[in-house]
């Protein structure tokens, strides 16, 4: 018996049953739970935009999720013109299936970002956001916008929600990054994610996002206290990363032309 | 070990035989996911189950496989259950694979469930087996629990989630210790665990690999 087991033809054989077995049991399962998985992904992607438009209430089921995000419409923009685009353009029939992250390692869905412009250190960009909209009798009153980049240890990823004047920030949230726990681990903690809401983005105008994040607190009376908004302490690369990617996001080169677009009722 | 009575098998490796502080096995899990209760409980299930069904898996079949590829063998078993794991993590427990993230998929790599497999399956029935790997399962999930116990309540204030003691970034009074939610800390409780374990068990204690000589040089002035 030891011996018939060490043959060649054995080896093989015993190889190959194996193989044959356990691929069918891996792809029975892969296949199996791939509905409840993608229903998973969705739904966590809903609780995150709505957490950070602050309309998540706590212990809410999926089914509350799912008809709460109901109130939201999913648009697909141009980052450039700033116009909305049809889903077609970028191969998907609904927008929700876009992924923004996936297209900006693809070359011909994104476009390189010059170093001395990369703020938020994400090297490529998007030609197409997912956007997330809220309007009540064809007037916009609250908008979603996804945002990312680098912090100290990994890259951030989140949503900002202004108002419906595109300007106050209604909240703030980012749904995965890899910072240091307890340091830069607090942009999860909701005390310091409640400063944010309230804070203006831009000065008037749409021009240059004017948001700082500052040491030492914003006292009741500092000047332009509507942007300034508490630095994490003991965190300061990600407090800068963080300043960073917001401003980057909401200048020229992130969603400002489409605010515009916004604001000026063209879309 | 032929003999071994199923009780013997199935409780062993929780104190007398602790597959982390005895054989120091699988300590990178313990540093990685014992941050917080619950995601310490969800990894110890996971690999509860990898462990006890790989071993029974090869212990069925462990007169067939030829010796020359039998750790081949062995890891292709682990390897899928693994990943069947992780597939049913992310379906039902979506919260906290994605905090497990790249640890789940490591539990291939996790020496437990290599050295139980080669170790004991390939030389026993199934059932003692299938035991065995609960067995070492628990003496993992008692030491990663204990681990955890502290990381999560001297770091973050917190036991599965629900604060004890409110922090003073949230506007309590307990200043969290971050060292405890980093990785090292993991060390240091995990060495304490193995010091109070030996001191408990002294037969644990190994024999010390060589004695210092007296100290017989005068010193030099």
């Amino acid at each position: 018996m030891a011996k018939a087991k060490e043959t060649v033809s054995r080896t093989l054989i015993v190889a190959l049953v194996l193989s044959i077995v356990f691929s069918v049991v891996v792809s029975g399962a892969a296949v199996m739970l791939r509905p409840a998985q993608i229903q998973n992904q969705n739904l966590d992607i809903k609780t995150n935009i709505l957490s950070a438009a602050g309309l998540l209430e706590k212990g809410a089921s999926a089914d509350e999720i799912e008809s709460q995000f109901e109130q939201f419409e999913v648009r697909l923009v141009d980052l450039d013109s700033g116009e909305f685009v049809e889903p077609t353009v970028v191969g998907v029939k609904d927008p929700m299936k876009y992924d923004m992250y996936k297209a900006s390692s693809d070359p011909e869905m994104s476009t390189n970002i010059l170093s001395s412009e990369d703020q938020a250190g994400i090297k490529r960009r998007p030609n197409v956001a997912k956007v997330y909209t809220m309007s009540e009798n064809g007037e916009v009153t609250r908008v979603v916008l996804p945002i990312h980049g680098y912090g100290l240890w990994s890259t951030l990823y989140g949503f900002i929600s202004l108002e419906g004047d595109l300007n106050t920030v209604e909240g703030l949230g980012f749904y995965a990054h890899a910072e240091t726990p307890g340091l830069g681990g607090e942009v999860d903690n909701p005390r310091w994610k409640k400063q944010w809401v309230g804070k203006e983005v831009y000065d008037g105008e749409l021009a240059e996002p004017k948001i700082r994040l500052v040491k030492g607190g914003v006292s009741a009376n500092a000047a332009d206290k509507e942007h300034k908004v508490d630095a994490l302490s003991g965190a300061t690369l990600t407090s800068r990363g963080v300043e960073q990617l917001v401003n980057y996001w909401m200048s020229e080169r992130g969603y400002a032309p489409f605010l515009q677009k916004l604001r000026e009722g063209e879309v | 070990m032929a003999d071994a009575s199923a009780k013997q098998v199935l409780f062993e490796p929780i104190f007398s035989n602790n597959p982390i502080a005895l054989q120091i096995l699988g300590i990178c899990s313990a540093l990685a996911v014992t941050t917080s209760m619950n995601v310490t409980i969800v990894m110890c299930l996971a690999v509860i189950a990898v462990t006890a069904f790989s071993n029974l898996a090869v212990s069925l079949v462990r007169a067939q496989i030829p010796g020359s590829i039998r750790i081949i063998v062995q890891m292709t078993i682990i390897a899928s259950l693994v990943i069947v794991v992780d597939q049913i993590l992310k379906a039902y427990a979506y919260e906290i694979s994605k905090q497990l993230s790249v640890f789940v998929g490591l539990i291939i790599t996790n020496c437990i469930v290599m050295g139980r497999a080669e170790g004991f399956a390939m030389k026993n029935g199934p059932y003692l087996s299938f035991l065995d790997g609960i067995g070492n399962g628990l003496g993992y999930s008692v030491l990663l629990l204990f681990v955890a116990f502290f990381r999560e309540l001297l770091g973050a204030g917190s036991l599965f989630g629900v604060t004890l003691l409110p922090t003073v970034n949230e506007g309590g009074w307990y200043i969290p210790n971050g060292l405890l939610l980093l990785p090292p800390s993991a060390f240091f409780i995990i060495g304490l665990a193995i010091w109070g374990l030996r001191v408990w068990k002294p037969e644990q204690v190994e024999e010390a690999d060589y004695k210092m000589s007296r100290h017989t040089a005068k010193e030099a002035f």
